[in-house]
């Protein structure tokens, strides 16, 4: 199973989260936003960029007790919450921003 | 009753994790930094003790190219992250301690300098108080 590309094709599972994290760039994440419904916005690129980032320095998704604590730094007090959060991927923050922002699927429920 | 429940709500206890594996080779290592991070969503009091070849976990440099497993000591980050939040936000009166054992220590060649985190060096017998003083003690 994989994404076609700009022609070439990334892989992956089931669920379709990425295989390989290197593999990800700013093209396949609009294709998976597409496949999840979600309209990408400078909001959701903020979320996506945040997550990977975070990735990048701690090789593990962030809890969203931490991203609803970054959303309210970058976006404002009123959008630091769960909702807001949900509102911008409605299956749930840590699950469809990581799959859009190609991080593993994340283990925790936290 | 709803004055019952605040009150219940407002109970802080002190978790003391042991680390006491080298980080690969074994599960209980990742395990345990795992439920560390959980604890952390649910502001508690939390002492993070590295003994024995625990302390390997968070020397610097590891690269685990070879035996083919993720290099997961980034992550300890996070702990460090959540001891300065801890530290900062006066209102929530957390308590957050990274310890390692300094006979474990020095028994392994190691010094303060050879950690990712910056740690607190207590001896077996202060450490012993810290347990003594713990409200639950998960060892991995």
């Amino acid at each position: 199973m994989a994404y076609e590309v700009n022609g070439s094709a990334i892989e992956h599972d089931e669920e379709g989260y990425i295989t390989d994290i290197s593999a990800w760039n700013e093209d396949l994440a609009a294709i998976i936003a597409k496949d999840e419904e979600v309209e990408m916005t400078d909001e959701h690129w903020a979320i996506v960029n945040f997550l990977r980032e975070y990735y990048d320095e701690y090789q593990i998704a962030p809890a969203v007790r931490v991203l609803v604590k970054a959303a309210k730094k970058k976006f404002g007090p009123e959008k630091g919450n769960n909702k807001y959060l949900y509102e911008l991927f409605p299956y749930g923050p840590a699950k469809q921003a990581c799959k859009i922002a190609g991080l593993p699927k994340p283990t925790g429920c936290v | 009753m709803a004055d019952t429940e605040l009150e219940i709500e407002g109970v802080m206890k002190t978790f003391t994790f042991m680390n006491r594996k080298a980080p690969y080779g074994t599960i209980y290592a990742l395990e345990v930094l795992e439920t560390v991070l959980i604890t952390a969503a649910f502001e508690q009091h939390a002492n993070i003790v590295f003994v024995d070849d625990g302390v390997y976990q968070i020397k610097k440099g590891h690269d685990t190219g070879a035996i083919n497993m993720k290099n997961f000591s980034p992550t300890f980050g996070i702990v460090e992250m959540e001891k300065e939040d801890a530290d900062e936000d006066e209102d929530m009166d957390m308590v957050w301690r990274i310890i390692v054992e300094k006979e474990s220590m020095e028994a392994r060649g190691l010094t303060k300098d050879d950690f990712k985190l910056d740690v607190e060096i207590l001896t077996s017998a202060e450490l012993a108080d810290v347990l003594d003083a713990s409200d639950c003690i998960i060892s991995g």
